[in-house]
């Protein structure tokens, strides 16, 4: 571990160019959506001319013309996102408890396989996969396939902080409550799984992102008709960039910035309540 | 990638009822990821319908049409077709540029972070952090309103005289190049920050009392010793760089034409030819799968 004393021959931290690297990443990472952001707030029809000051945007996403459809939209992307990672949060935590309290069983290691393929194969075989698997057994394009697909991919997202909390825990304190005739549901309820749950936080929050963020799968399965935020944004998109989607774009990258400073705040107090016992 | 749960103490109290807490994820992925992918694999050997569906009769007319040039009525002798190889070459190396992109300004930044004292540490990791967090597609088209050509980076770029002509990026492999390389930079940090973050310092201060210099000690030390994350920040940006489809179909045009954009042609698109999309889908997964077997075996190579 690093303790940053200060040898007179080597220190890691004088590593010349490498703080100047840093700051171009970062400038690579923010340039584009400061940039985005800025001129949503351009009073001008055109996005190349800066014009000053304005808000217009914003009400247009509300009430311009356009405004039922995002409205539509953002309903669907929040109640799938919202469903698919309760769906499998749930899904997660029965699946983390059974491979990390398991003990040993043949297949351990296909399991785990079977959980992270949704993460290891490139979402445009899933969604190639699910479109052909969806229309050979005749389920109609539509909420119910979207809300499916999600579920599924956001399974492991769930699954990897959820099994990373449940690792941490020692065995000890349901071990005590089974001791005390706890059954393992009563074990489970009340000793295990306010310990787990910062970790069912996280994957929860890790879920919910990742599915509003999905495009690619959505795209394909869809259907005709049902738009998520992402596919109403890409649609939009292809006749040119408007400065109403680049109010809109602010707005979710708000939200997602949100939801992460959260998730962070979560991660970060529970961290400190472990430093201190 | 956590191993699998083969934890420090292996602890069986919920051990009779494992089968059912597994049971929900088995079936749920089982049913809709693994069948699927099963099921595609049937589907680019059957014989297509014209527009959408197929006919159940079995053929190897996808991956034929993959590899030869039989004439437009298929009566012709055959000649290699180079139209999908040259596409999948170009994602090739478009994923391989990026991943060597990523690392080469990755690395640095993540050593950077690593090496900060630990408050101010996360503050640089959050800022890392959070372009992950942001919608791809939001930040995709970020990327395209940034660099068009009459956008701020042109405009800067002329208004501080750098430049008398705007840049055309847009529709070019750089603009997908650049586009890859943005989506999928913070891969690279995260994998590697973790490894230098575990890495034990004085192993440097021992190669610095034997007079090694500060970028022998780099090359000869840290790196080996943090290769795992390197190689897993790799594959994390190879892998979806590999079937992008959002940077090539914002940023690029015809001529920048990748394995993603092909596929969403056969199924989304005017080609309409399912078992063609399914075929190219496979051979993808298949290069996709090679790339992963190569990441087992260096991580257990380093391991032993």
């Amino acid at each position: 571990m690093f303790t940053g004393n200060n040898n007179r021959t080597y220190n890691p931290r004088r590593y010349p160019g490498f703080l100047f690297i840093t700051l171009v990443c970062l400038l690579i990472l923010y340039a584009p959506l400061l940039v985005v952001m800025g001129y949503s707030f351009n009073d001008n029809l055109s996005i190349t001319k800066w014009s000053g000051f304005s808000l217009r945007w914003y009400t247009d996403v509300f009430t311009g013309p356009e405004a039922a459809k995002f409205k539509k939209a953002a309903w669907n992307s929040l109640s799938i996102a919202l469903s698919a990672a309760l769906v499998a949060t749930s899904f997660a935590t029965a699946a983390a408890i059974g491979m990390v309290r398991g003990g040993a069983f043949n297949g351990k290691t296909l399991s785990f396989g079977l959980i992270s393929i949704p993460i290891m194969v490139p979402e445009i075989v899933t969604a190639v996969a699910m479109l052909i698997f969806f229309s050979m057994i005749g389920l109609k394009l539509g909420y119910l396939s979207i809300l499916i697909a999600h579920i599924v991919f956001c399974i492991p997202f769930a699954y990897l902080p959820i099994s990373a909390r449940l690792q941490g825990i020692e065995a000890s304190f349901e071990e005590a409550a089974q001791d005390l005739y706890a059954d393992r549901w009563k074990a489970f309820r009340y000793v295990l799984m306010p310990l787990m749950l910062p970790g069912m936080l996280s994957g929860f929050l890790l879920a919910f992102i990742i599915s509003l963020d999905d495009f690619i799968i959505t795209n394909f399965i869809k259907g005709a008709g049902v738009e998520t935020l992402p596919t109403a944004i890409f649609g939009a998109v292809k006749q040119g960039i408007k400065p109403n989607i680049m109010a809109l774009s602010t707005l979710m990258l708000l939200f997602s910035v949100l939801l992460v400073s959260l998730s962070y705040f979560i991660g970060r107090t529970d961290k400190e309540k472990n430093d201190a016992n | 990638m956590a191993a699998a749960g083969s934890g420090r103490t292996v602890s069986n109290t919920f051990a009779p009822v494992r089968n059912w807490l597994l049971l929900p994820t088995w079936l749920t992925v089982g049913i809709f990821m693994l069948l699927p992918i099963a099921l595609m694999l049937v589907y680019s050997f059957l014989t297509k319908e014209f527009r959408g569906g197929v006919i159940w009769e079995f053929t190897l007319a996808a991956y034929d049409q993959f590899v030869f040039d039989r004439g437009l009525f298929g009566d012709e002798a055959p000649s290699i077709e180079w139209t999908y190889i040259t596409i999948y070459f170009r994602s090739l190396v478009q994923a391989s540029m990026a991943t060597l992109l990523c690392l080469l300004i990755g690395f640095p930044t993540a050593f950077f972070i690593a090496t900060r004292s630990p408050s101010t540490r996360s503050m640089w990791l959050f800022l890392v952090t959070i372009p992950y967090w942001v919608n791809l597609l939001i930040r995709t088209v970020s990327m395209k309103f940034l660099i068009r050509e009459n956008g701020p980076l042109n405009q800067a770029l002329l208004g501080s005289g750098l430049i008398d002509t705007p840049l055309q990026l847009i529709n070019t492999n750089i603009a997908v190049q650049l586009g890859l390389f943005y989506s999928y930079l913070p891969f690279m940090v995260l994998p590697i920050y973790a490894a230098v973050e575990r890495y034990n310092f004085s192993l440097s201060e021992a190669g610095a009392d034997l007079y090694a210099g500060r970028w022998t000690i780099l090359r000869r030390i840290v790196i080996p010793a943090v290769k795992p994350g390197i190689i897993a920040g790799c594959i994390l940006v190879f892998v979806p760089s590999l079937g992008a489809f959002l940077a090539p179909d914002l940023l690029g045009g015809a001529k920048t034409f990748m394995i993603g954009s092909l596929i969403e042609e056969q199924f989304k698109g005017n080609a309409g030819n399912w078992p063609f999309g399914a075929a190219s889908a496979m051979i993808l997964l298949t290069l996709v799968l090679i790339a992963l077997l190569f990441y087992a075996r260096a991580q257990t190579k380093e391991q032993v």
